[in-house]
């Protein structure tokens, strides 16, 4: 029997990096998923987001580790896209047990070149998406009346200052945004919690464009490799962790997933679960 | 000599209840205001806001004081209003020292039947809008060279909030984030930035029949109450319940003490940092 | 006795417990063990003067023994006060002999008084402390010590409380188990290079015999101002009512195996990357809004 044998979850930012690991290891452990991403650039992020082509890896690994997947195109920024999939999801498998808002956009811009324009833009995917997302499965929860788990993806960048102010702005509200739903939910017994992930290596910083980043921020020509960049990645980041690794692989935010998604964690609510390597208390 | 004596200071929010209180104070220790306020009700919010008689209010009495103030109404959502009420007060006074974003708005709305719409306008005025302010006064403040204190009015409610809040906690806790943010950023230029988290204050926000509802279903088993005093009395127990200090609110000259004392130069190494004032309500 | 141990999620790992006679302590060590760890425990089994409630007795730490060995785990078992760093080290000693490692330190040996600042003396202040504070320390260095030398990292878990969040009129608690959080943070920070993690758990209500015992169920009729209760049950059900309005889930305390569902996660190797975390097991009690 499974950790999470029988539950449903909805996830969103999943065809790629930390969103299909969740999807991988929810399933794995026996439960279905309902996911969603962009599957297309943002104009204002700074690195490219994922493909259609990554969603259906994501599908073709959730079944092979025996989950059944409804995975579509959507926006979290468009609400009736989200019900849409939400729509098709409870179609296919009857109920939602746990949501996990994942889909997230990053700019790199200091308050200097931040225009308001590009302040609301990341707030659109990052603090209104996550509106978006749990609003219409937390309506189910109350009239299923079976309790459930909520997981809004935070960041530690809620912690250390960083000179990003809308992603700061965005991931430090998605904390109270939890803490009051979760005061507000706590009678139907809907868990609400979120997860402060430090530094983790996926697609987001494992792409060319952000290598660019890194050298420059390094002052040093471009590198010649991913395998280059990855070292002088490790190199630069690991000093800001407790523990000496410069990220965490995107299964170490998995596991904490699958413990709040599971009764394991049943009386856990309102908690913000840090998997950073000790980057925001260093 | 006042304590920000000589100092100009802009302030969002300005045309009644903490906003002029803040107005006042700093105009009694020798600042310059520059004052802007939407003064008309917002779509989507039930409660009344300010009104332009109410602007023309703080004028007279920062005026009575002795004071100099330019007054402008600027919607926070829209940037143009802000940067041409600024330009005005940057015209009379010089470029501000002092930003105080004490605008804000509250729909008191439970979450599963909150509309998008709420959402978004509670965003737009609480979080996107301070950033709007900050942008507009940060050109002229880095140019001016001689630093400056930025002060965001947060909410307690950051620390527990509950029903009928969430999206008024997630913009008073996004300032937050953006605080953190900004004050690394504009630390070497001599801008700190800092939070007050008040707890509830007596004015027109609390004062209404919008929040008497929510009394009224919290301790009244939803009937209405039957005077303003009666409501009043009623929000006083049960609120007082939630403090350290057994009282049911605070007045917004407590939170202008604050807000003068991050905005002088007694607090000059004071910056990144979370001040409740709020009757221990965040701590109990 | 085979087959958990081969699979389970601390399967292999040494885990030191303190506090392990009963309630909580005794929680943990049945549960890790049932996921393949052996355990090193002690307890002080007597009462202590300035403590509210009876403590345990060496006949509940026989019956953490029958059980942990129920769950296929060994353990060394011993009557030991966390206040005395000789008989820490005693045990300690006897563990590494049996076992030959420590991969997990859990200190969870407390004591409570229940006096507000105007009833407590500075000698009942010291006394709690004693326990709470420089208990913690003593049963943490030697461990640390040795997982240093033995290089292969640890997971160390101290025990604070939701009281660290929640003001208390209990300022010794208050004091000793919100150090315990920083005393984590600085551990992490200074340990990080060694691959060993540091992190508190803050439970809210748990009940256990530290609050299912009739010494505290007259603390409970005093405080809701009624006659004694007749039965356990009567004041477990005074209680249930009285702790829930303080939490945001419809319940008056969860059961002592929530907390050690987060033992056993923070132990294993699943949560490899966390370390300086202050994970609340409490159904919403510190974030509860009026």
């Amino acid at each position: 029997m499974g950790r999470v044998e029988g539950k449903v979850a909805f996830i969103t930012g999943a065809a790629r990096g930390q969103g299909r690991s969740h999807a991988v290891k929810l399933a794995s452990e026996g439960a279905d998923i309902i996911a969603l991403d962009i599957c297309e650039d943002l104009p204002f992020a700074h690195s490219p987001h994922a493909t259609p082509e990554d969603l259906q890896e994501t599908v073709r690994l959730v079944e092979a580790a025996g989950g059944r997947i409804v995975a579509r195109k959507a926006d979290v920024r468009k609400r009736d896209e989200v019900d849409a999939v939400i729509a098709e999801g409870l179609e296919a498998f009857g109920k939602i047990d746990v949501v996990i808002a994942n889909a997230a956009a990053i700019q790199y811009k200091n308050v200097f070149d931040l225009s308001v324009e590009d302040f609301e833009a990341t707030l659109d995917v990052n603090l209104h998406g996550v509106f978006n997302t749990v609003q219409t499965p937390v309506r189910h929860m109350i009239e299923r009346n079976e309790g459930g788990s909520i997981i809004l993806i935070s960041s530690g960048i809620a912690y250390k200052a960083t000179p990003a102010p809308d992603y700061s702005a965005a991931k430090t509200a998605l904390i109270t945004f939890a803490r009051a739903l979760a005061n507000e939910l706590g009678p139907n017994r809907i868990r609400v919690n979120t997860i402060e992930p430090g530094y983790v290596l996926s697609p987001a910083n494992d792409n060319p464009k952000y290598a660019e980043r890194t050298a420059r921020l390094l002052g040093r020509e471009p590198f010649a490799t991913p395998e280059e960049h990855r070292e002088a990645l490790w190199e630069q980041l690991k000093p800001r962790n407790m523990l000496p690794v410069g990220w965490v692989e995107p299964e170490a935010i998995s596991n904490a997933i699958l413990w709040l998604a599971s009764d394991e964690s049943r009386y856990v609510t309102s908690e913000e679960l840090k998997v950073d390597a000790g980057f925001a208390d260093k | 000599m006042g304590r920000v004596e000589g100092k100009v200071a802009f302030i969002t929010g300005a045309a009644r209840g903490q906003g002029r209180s803040h107005a006042v104070r700093l105009a009694e220790e020798g600042a310059s205001i520059i004052a802007v306020d939407i003064c008309h009700d917002v779509d989507l919010i039930a409660m009344p806001l300010a009104t332009r008689e109410d602007l023309e209010e703080t004028v007279r009495e920062v005026e009575a004081i002795g004071g100099r103030i330019v007054a402008r109404e600027a919607d926070v959502r829209d940037s143009a209003q802000l940067e041409a009420a600024l330009a005005d007060g940057i015209a009379a006074f010089g470029p501000p020292d002092i930003v105080v974003t004490s605008a804000g708005v509250v729909p008191f709305v439970p979450f599963p039947t909150m509309s998008e719409a709420t959402w978004r306008t509670t965003i737009d005025v609480n979080l996107t809008g301070v950033y709007r302010t900050v942008k507009a006064a940060l050109p002229s403040m880095v140019e001016a060279g001689k630093g400056g204190s930025i002060v965001f009015i947060s909410s307690g409610i950051v620390f527990r909030g509950g029903g009928l809040v969430v999206d008024y906690a997630s913009s008073k806790a996004g300032v937050v984030g953006l605080m953190r943010s900004l004050a690394l950023e504009l630390g070497p230029h001599g801008i700190r930035v800092n939070t007050i988290f008040p707890t509830n204050v007596l004015t027109k926000m609390l004062d209404n029949e919008v929040f008497g509802a929510v009394v009224s279903n919290a301790v009244n088993e939803g009937r209405p109450f039957e005077s303003r005093e009666q409501r009043v009395e009623a929000m006083r127990g049960m609120l007082a319940a939630r403090n350290m200090i057994p009282l049911g609110w605070i007045e917004p000259k407590d939170i202008s003490e604050g807000v003068l004392f991050l905005a002088s130069d007694e607090a000059r190494y004071i910056t990144s940092e979370s001040l409740r004032i709020d009757l221990g309500f965040g701590g109990k």
